[in-house]
């Protein structure tokens, strides 16, 4: 088998003093579509705020490409192609939608993702592009940061809680646009909350539960009572 | 009626000296949140180091002050990358306390390297010409050449912020500095590149102010409360405002120096207050979220 994309080994966070990830092994391969579950304060943001970067880890833990990254700043982990939609979208407010997307290209990194791109792939944007990124609904806003983050044409795109807030039929159609991004070779990891929406949209699933994997498993193998097992240590 | 409009036109030009000052104190601010106590005294640095180039030289004070521009915008980009990105952070305290003691320093340096004497850069004789509009009504010619500048700055660093990348680049890591990073970005530059900018405006005001009247190096904290003054009148997030809060409060000086010499700080000064009871925000603000 080839290296995996990422790869952490036995990777601890902090927040100040408090320790949020206690050793936490995990891979994604190349087109792979992982996802992460668990309970609130399970350790999944800190997880992905460690792998961008905005939390430090010891550089060996953290590995992308087969190269070291953790600890890096979090500039040099995106132009290195990992992108984040972070969780709560977290757009500029003082900038216009398209603005907040051409933010994602100062990655400068090449690829099949341009403005263009990301306006076929959610038209409406295109019909918004002057209108201040805050002013959309939620699920239009969630278009923009998927887009913001696909515009720094990464290899790796992290998600944060893409439902979050959403109406389910929005999430539906967030979701169903997933599958035509990773047609282009992307692979993706999605921190969900929703169980039953992570389950179908992933090949692989990993259950964080303070701040350990307690249970990593093909999607569609597991079952409902192995996830509420590793999600309540029931 | 037209020694009305001459306190009017007289009051604009002030105003316009003072956009110049508040134009560098809103970029810091508005890109870093960050208050640059010594503003006032590196406007006075600026005055005093284009009087020492263009006596130390023997050259044109207009060619001494453009020489300078440049060096201010990497004095201020060092100043920035090194000591002030330090202080920034959730606390405010930080920046101002080692702004404050930048202000101490650079007062002091003056006074033992310049003496308390005010000093005044030869203008080449623009500060006493003026142009007769009417009977009347005479402007002079540096008070308009420096609202002149102040104008065009204004709308350079308006057309800057909404038009190039590196003003797409101040708005976001002001908005949200984390996701910025994520973006690519690296704030400690962003931050860096706003401050020497705003130095840049910095030497410029020095130098005008060192035209249009003297300099002695304690006048720096009133400088200081003009600029803030204005930016806050005229209410974050837009240059034009800072510019049209500066002329307010010019307008303002002139009509209390009309009524008495001793009223015009403390006429803008009311007006200020005024404006921090009725509208806190700012007459003219657009910051968003």
């Amino acid at each position: 088998m080839s290296t995996p994309l990422l790869q952490t080994h036995g990777l601890k966070s902090w927040y100040g003093d408090f320790q949020a990830l206690y050793g936490i092994d995990f891979e994604v391969r190349e087109g792979e579509m992982v996802a992460i579950i668990g309970a609130n304060g399970a350790g999944k943001s800190t997880f992905l705020k460690t792998l961008t970067g905005l939390l430090k880890a010891p550089a060996e833990s953290v590995r992308f490409e087969g190269r070291a990254i953790g600890g890096l700043p979090p500039g040099e982990i995106a132009r290195a192609g990992i992108a984040m939609v972070p969780e709560g979208r977290r757009l500029f407010p003082s900038l216009t939608v398209e603005e907040n997307l051409l933010m994602g290209a100062n990655t400068r990194r090449h690829g099949p993702w341009s403005l263009e791109r990301v306006f076929s792939l959610f038209p409406i944007l295109k019909e918004r592009r002057h209108h201040g990124g805050t002013e959309l609904s939620g699920g239009q806003q969630q278009m923009v940061a998927i887009g913001r983050a696909l515009m720094s044409n990464p290899r790796l795109l992290l998600c944060d809680e893409l439902s979050l807030g959403l109406a389910p039929i929005v999430i539906r159609e967030i979701y169903a646009a997933l599958p035509r991004i990773c047609a282009e070779g992307l692979t993706a990891v999605i921190v969900e909350q929703d169980v039953g929406m992570a389950q179908q949209a992933s090949q692989r699933l990993y259950c964080f539960q303070e701040g350990r994997v307690s249970l990593s498993a093909a999607s569609d193998a597991v079952t409902r009572d192995q996830i509420s097992q590793a999600y309540f240590g029931l | 009626m037209w020694s009305w409009i001459d306190t009017l036109v007289q009051g604009l030009l002030l105003g316009g000296l003072y956009g110049l000052f508040a134009l560098g104190q809103a970029l810091i601010f508005g890109v870093m949140r960050l208050t640059n106590t010594a503003h006032g005294d590196f406007i006075v640095l600026g005055a005093f180091m284009a009087f020492l180039v263009a006596t130390g030289l023997g050259i044109n004070p207009f060619v001494a002050g453009a020489l300078l521009l440049p060096l201010a915008f990497g004095f201020g980009y060092a100043l920035q990358r090194f000591p002030l990105n330090g202080t920034l952070g959730k606390d405010p305290l930080p920046s101002l306390v080692v702004t404050f003691g930048l202000a101490i320093v650079i007062q002091n340096a003056l006074q033992q390297g310049f003496t308390a004497d005010p000093r005044s850069i030869d203008s080449m004789g623009l500060n006493i010409q003026g142009v007769a509009l009417t009977e009347q009504l005479s402007i002079g010619v540096l008070p308009l050449l420096i609202f002149v500048l102040a104008l065009a700055c204004t709308a350079g660093l308006q057309w800057m912020s909404q038009r190039t990348a590196l003003g797409r680049a101040f708005r976001a890591v002001s908005d949200d500095r984390e996701v910025a990073q994520l973006m690519g970005l690296r704030a400690s530059h962003v931050y860096a590149m706003a401050t020497g900018m705003a130095f840049v405006l910095i030497a410029l005001a020095g130098t005008l102010q060192g035209m249009r009247t003297t300099v002695s190096p304690s006048d720096g904290p009133a400088l200081l409360l003009f600029a803030f003054e204005a930016v806050i009148i005229g209410g974050m997030g837009s240059f034009w405002g800072t510019f049209a809060g500066a002329l307010i409060l010019g307008v303002t000086q002139s009509i209390g120096f009309r009524f008495n010499p001793g009223w015009g700080i403390w006429f803008g000064h009311l007006v200020f207050l005024a404006v921090l009871v009725w509208r806190p925000q700012g007459l003219f603000p657009k910051t968003k979220g």
